[in-house]
């Protein structure tokens, strides 16, 4: 199974976590991590997914996901596990 | 399990220090496109590029999407076109059709650059490699996307002394005849000793005929992550330094080696090396020279630099070599002028000078890059800053290069713009002393003693 981050940053506000997850669930996307922290103000999440359910392409989910970030004033960015394996997993 | 602060990190280091793969270079053999009928030759060569990169860059783009890490340029690599139009062509002319079809293909597969239109001359020249030299300027002025190299010397061989007089005059006529456009095409003509078969940068990039038939070659970048990671030790011992260097080129050069297995596995063609290089852009941030100041100097070129550079430059082998199964190309620090902010302040400065920069080279993968010069420096001068370059490498045996652009119009104070990736620079002094003597004996110099080694 390949697995996707999905990062949220940006100013804390309400509701953050229940758009993003309905925006999965619509799609087929199940999580099966995630971590969150607040540092001065500022929301930090980090999800782990697996999309090989996912009922669209890579690219237009993040894509998506882009947009819905734009929406609710984050940052949203979707990307293979297997970059940051690379660079801190030996 | 992967937690958030390393993605954190790694995701700061692509959005604030300008983390990314410069490019993911394809080289493609035309060793079996070779005809006598310059036609025939022109169709194999554009059909084999056109075949082969069709799926180049939108692969690119996709990995750049799913990893979330830009990959800068895609761009191609040939087979030195001196040996692929030998038994075709019989003029300039037919090898500037070659060169005009080497373009067509770059733009028909969206490649921003292709490499190859070289020649390897390092002992010898056969006529068609003397007629490829001297059909660069007519090629890189009637193409947009060509890129072209002539290896001159080598530590197995020596310097190849007719060579380096003739690339004098050719790279004055190059400017001559790109001389609307600040001389630009010189910025695409590298000479070179012990040029590497697998590099993926250009204007260097050839396709070494000791290359398979097609192979992936991956150029990582990350001038701005180094500088970032000795921001957090100033004031630290040379240990503490080393360390840091090493630990942040290991995870960049981990980037370079996933993408290009992933470029290698979706385009089914075999991965060939990761190159370490730190290549500057002349974007804030993006720069060699400001690493050489975080380590404590004023600017590039202060007493210091030649070993800061070394420094830098083996700790990024270290660090590099175990993060990639194969590393080769130039690997190491870049330190062209016009392309590197750093650089561009410290000459204004008057801190670096092309001798300080020679000095450099010696420490450093490659030679005396993007570097204006005045357009009335006379050929021979140029011949003889292209010896002193080439006996580095040959003496040191390592890549040594020079790219050089004497802006014809324009002298000392002035300055001159390339645009995009290639940057701008202020003209620099070059010695007015005459070495025309020297260049004009003929011949060659021999390989030095320590090439024998069998």
């Amino acid at each position: 199974m390949k697995k996707t981050i999905i990062t949220v940053v940006g100013m804390d506000t309400v509701g953050i976590i229940a758009k993003v997850c309905t925006y999965l669930a619509d799609n087929g996307i199940n999580i099966l991590d995630i971590s969150q922290t607040i540092v001065q103000g500022w929301f930090n999440m980090m999800m782990i997914t697996d999309m090989s359910g996912a009922n669209k392409a890579f690219g237009d989910i993040s894509a998506e996901l882009t947009a819905l970030g734009e929406e609710i004033g984050v940052q949203i960015k979707c990307q293979s596990e297997d970059i940051f394996s690379a660079m801190h997993r030996i | 399990m992967i937690n958030i602060y390393e993605v954190a990190e790694t995701n700061k280091m692509v959005e604030k220090e300008n983390l990314d793969v410069r490019t993911i270079t394809l080289g493609i053999s035309l060793l079996d496109c070779i005809d006598s009928d310059i036609k025939v030759l022109n169709d194999k060569i554009y059909n084999k590029i056109t075949s082969y990169a069709r799926d180049l860059v939108k692969v690119g783009e996709d990995i750049s999407t799913e990893f979330g890490i830009p990959i800068v340029n895609k761009r191609i690599s040939v087979t030195p076109i001196a040996l692929i139009g030998g038994a075709a062509c019989k003029s300039t002319d037919d090898f500037v059709s070659i060169a005009l079809t080497l373009d067509k293909a770059a733009k028909a597969v969206g490649v921003n650059f292709i490499g190859g239109y070289s020649a390897l001359v390092a002992k010898g020249m056969t006529p068609a490699e003397e007629m490829l030299i001297r059909s660069i300027p007519d090629a890189l002025a009637s193409t947009d996307r060509i890129m072209s190299s002539v290896n001159l010397g080598s530590t197995k061989t020596g310097i190849n002394m007719d060579a380096v007089r003739l690339m004098g005059d050719v790279i004055k006529e190059t400017a001559e005849k790109t001389k609307e456009k600040d001389s630009l095409g010189c910025t695409k003509l590298v000479v070179l000793c012990n040029a590497p078969d697998d590099n993926p940068f250009m204007a260097g990039a050839f396709h070494g005929v000791t290359e398979a038939d097609a192979i992936i070659n991956v150029g990582v970048s990350g001038p701005g992550v180094v500088k970032y990671a000795l921001e957090q030790v100033r004031g630290e011992s040379f240990e503490v330094l080393c360390e840091t260097i090493k630990k942040t080129a290991f995870k960049v050069t981990r980037v370079g080696q996933i993408v290009a297995k992933e470029a290698s596995k979706r385009l089914g063609i075999p991965f060939g090396i990761v190159d370490l290089s730190l290549a500057p852009t002349p974007a804030v941030g993006d720069s060699v020279a400001d690493i050489l100041c975080e380590m404590g100097l004023e600017h590039a070129g202060a007493p210091g630099t030649t070993a800061a550079l070394a420094l830098l430059n083996d700790q990024v082998k270290k660090g590099g070599v175990m993060a990639s199964s194969y590393v080769g190309g130039l690997s190491g620090a870049f330190i062209p002028v016009s392309e590197d902010q750093g650089m561009i302040d410290a000459v204004n400065a008057g801190a670096l000078t092309i001798e300080k920069l020679e000095a450099m080279t010696c420490v450093c993968s490659v030679g005396l890059d993007m570097i204006a010069i005045p357009g009335d420096t006379p050929n021979t001068t140029i011949s003889g800053i292209i010896a002193d370059e080439l006996a580095i490498g040959m003496i040191n045996q390592k890549t040594t290069a020079v790219r050089v652009i004497p802006v014809i119009g324009k002298g000392v104070g002035d300055n001159v713009e390339f645009g995009g990736l290639l940057g701008h620079a202020p003209i620099m002094p070059v010695n007015g002393f005459d070495c025309s003597d020297f260049v004009n004996r003929g011949g060659r110099i021999p390989a030095p003693i320590h090439s024998f080694k069998n």
